[in-house]
């Protein structure tokens, strides 16, 4: 592994090679020549291919385990009851792919046609991508680098044949690393529409969270709003409630309003969710009249309203 | 492989374990903190080295937010959170200025800072360093591993919530661990349940069978609140999800101190026993 200074200023930058921080390192020369500095032509492929692609949103978190993937598979899910709306999900979680598993696709395995890959379909209307779908065991480790997961997700961008799609999901790792760099690097010619941001109420994840937002506002990535999940669980047996994940220093609300983000609601814990990630089958059906699904149908019906209400003041400004 | 740049750094620690998931959220930090008091409860010396760059979360969980870094001749001082300086901390978070600022590193600097993590903090003696480490099988572990490699760690301890999509994720962990030649020392099974205070009923929040299932598919022990030697499928051992536990991380405090009649205390507790039985007796 080669040594990078500690101010790596990047090897595609104008300050590549050139830098204070570039002094001693290997790979001066290399940069200074202009070697890496050639534009990625992949950036301007991506624009083209998203063409087709309506709307495209990220799921982001910064903490780990807070429910993106359950989220961006049920938002997925309650999105493509409309028949007539086309979905793409898209899981860019390289080294801890889930949604296959959730989705019910664990095992299926990606076609290639003249057009690209082919995504792997729950329903007419719901195609899905994921590394998962490329490894050829549950056991197998995918130990890459930023670089080579960078290369992976401009793959799942441009290779794609996602076809006329009304909304692409991009399911993301915990974090603010290469995969988040990189989506919003290859994406940013194409427009993406704005990230809606998952928490738990305590304050072990708002503190990755501020980050995650912090990191919205750096790269310009429009936040749609945030979902507090996990939020406050009802004993099947007794019927009353008690918070597992307290909200110590005020929840997802409290954090919201300091910050000026919108809050799509809060997602109670349903035992029943697990169970049916586990199964690979859509929380909606197996208990549709639990306070989880009725609080996740009313985040989407305000993440459509938020949604087409940007859009409507993009159009008339 | 290149020696250690500052001679003597992690000379004087006796034992290193990490820390791994593979699943973000199942509890790595919370466990490593709790493995640590527990530990020093004990009567050892620990240090935690928190190589979570993206989310380093235990700098709250011990109470130590807003500590400054300072360097001393040996290299970098890690924050002692006792005046008896037996338990210590390195993390990231600590050289933020600000608290919400996000670390948006690319590998290579990630790699770089890790380094100088593992080879530039004067630890010190140590009976036991505790490596927390963020979710996935990339640039973070890699670097870690490749830097305590000369140091021989004692292994890792590999964490799992009781559902399938965790295990999922989990398993790719073991294959790393395999082919980094980390020795798993055993699956720690994190919020197995949660008892309604109203009523006691315990219900599987997060699903159940994972850390059982991990540990046969890993023939590695399933480490808990079980005290009887495991057989190699023991299907005892699991972390219960406690409110307590949570908020006394929120707020800094010591677990282990304030609530020894939790339901988590056995099993952590008994986890910290396993580790330390399982520590080979070193020569004075």
């Amino acid at each position: 592994m080669e040594e990078v200074p500690h101010d790596c200023p990047g090897a595609d930058s104008a300050q590549a090679g050139r830098g204070a921080s570039c002094q001693g390192c290997p790979n001066q020369r290399l940069c200074a020549s202009g070697a890496g500095a050639t534009p990625d032509t992949a950036i301007e492929e991506i624009k083209e291919k998203m063409k087709t692609v309506k709307h495209k949103i990220l799921v982001l978190s910064g903490k780990g385990g807070v429910g993106k993937s359950t989220f961006s598979a049920h938002l997925a899910h309650g999105l493509a009851e409309d028949e007539n709306t086309q979905i793409a999900l898209l899981d860019i979680d390289i080294c801890g792919p889930s949604i296959p598993k959730i989705m019910g696709l664990e095992g299926e395995q990606v076609h290639q046609s003249g057009s690209g890959w082919s995504p792997v379909y729950v329903e007419d209307n719901l195609g899905v991508m994921s590394v998962g779908f490329l490894l050829s065991s549950p056991d197998d480790a995918v130990i890459w680098r930023g670089p080579k997961k960078n290369g992976m997700i401009k793959q799942f961008l441009r290779d794609v044949d996602w076809g006329e799609v009304d909304y692409l999901i991009v399911d993301t790792p915990p974090g603010t690393s290469d995969e988040h760099l990189s989506v919003v690097r290859y994406l940013a010619t194409a427009h993406i529409d704005g990230a809606v941001i998952i928490t738990t109420p305590q304050e072990v994840s708002l503190q990755d969270v501020r980050k995650e937002i912090n990191f919205c506002r750096k790269v310009k990535l429009p936040i749609i709003g945030v979902v507090e999940n996990m939020s406050g669980f009802i004993c099947p047996k007794c019927k009353k409630e008690s918070q597992i994940f307290p909200p110590t220093t005020g929840g997802a609300e409290l954090m919201c309003q300091d910050l000026e983000v919108p809050l799509l609601g809060r997602v109670p814990l349903d035992p029943l969710i697990g169970k049916n990630c586990d199964k690979g089958q859509s929380f909606f059906i197996d208990a549709p009249d639990s306070p989880a699904t009725l609080a996740y149908r009313s985040i989407i019906q305000k993440f459509c309203n938020l949604h087409q209400s940007k859009e409507e003041n993009l159009i008339s400004s | 492989m290149e020696a250690a740049a500052e001679p003597g750094n992690l000379a004087g620690v006796r034992h290193i374990i990490l820390v791994l998931s593979g699943k973000g959220g199942v509890g790595k930090s919370t466990i490593s903190t709790e493995l640590a008091l527990a530990l020093r409860h004990a009567g050892k010396k620990v240090g935690i080295l928190d190589v979570d760059l993206c989310g380093p979360s235990i700098p709250r969980m011990l109470g130590a937010q807003g500590r400054a870094v300072h360097q001393c001749d040996r290299g970098w001082a890690p924050v002692f959170l006792d005046r008896e300086q037996s338990i210590s901390l390195m993390s990231v978070g600590f050289l933020l200025e600000k608290p919400d600022e996000a670390v948006v590193w690319r590998g290579p600097k990630k790699n770089a800072l890790i380094k100088q993590f593992v080879s530039d903090v004067a630890w010190g003696e140590l009976d036991y360093l505790v490596v927390d480490t963020p979710p996935g099988t990339s640039d973070e572990h890699m670097a870690t591993i490749e830097a305590l490699r000369p140091y021989q760690p004692l292994g890792a301890l590999v964490v799992t919530t009781p559902q399938a999509v965790s295990v999922g994720d989990v398993r790719r962990e073991l294959t790393f661990c395999r082919k980094t030649g980390l020795r798993v020392m055993g699956i720690v099974e994190n919020m197995s349940g949660f008892t309604c205070p109203h009523c006691t009923e315990c219900t599987s929040v997060f699903s159940r069978g994972g850390g059982e299932e991990l540990a046969q598919l890993a023939g590695v022990p399933f480490l808990g609140a079980d005290m009887a030697p495991p057989p190699p499928l023991c299907p005892a051992g699991s972390v219960p999800l406690d409110p307590a536990l949570m908020r006394t991380l929120e707020e800094g405090h010591d677990f282990i101190q304030e609530f020894p009649g939790s339901p988590a205390f056995a099993a952590l507790t008994s986890i910290a026993q396993k580790i330390l039985d399982a520590t080979p007796a070193c020569l004075p």
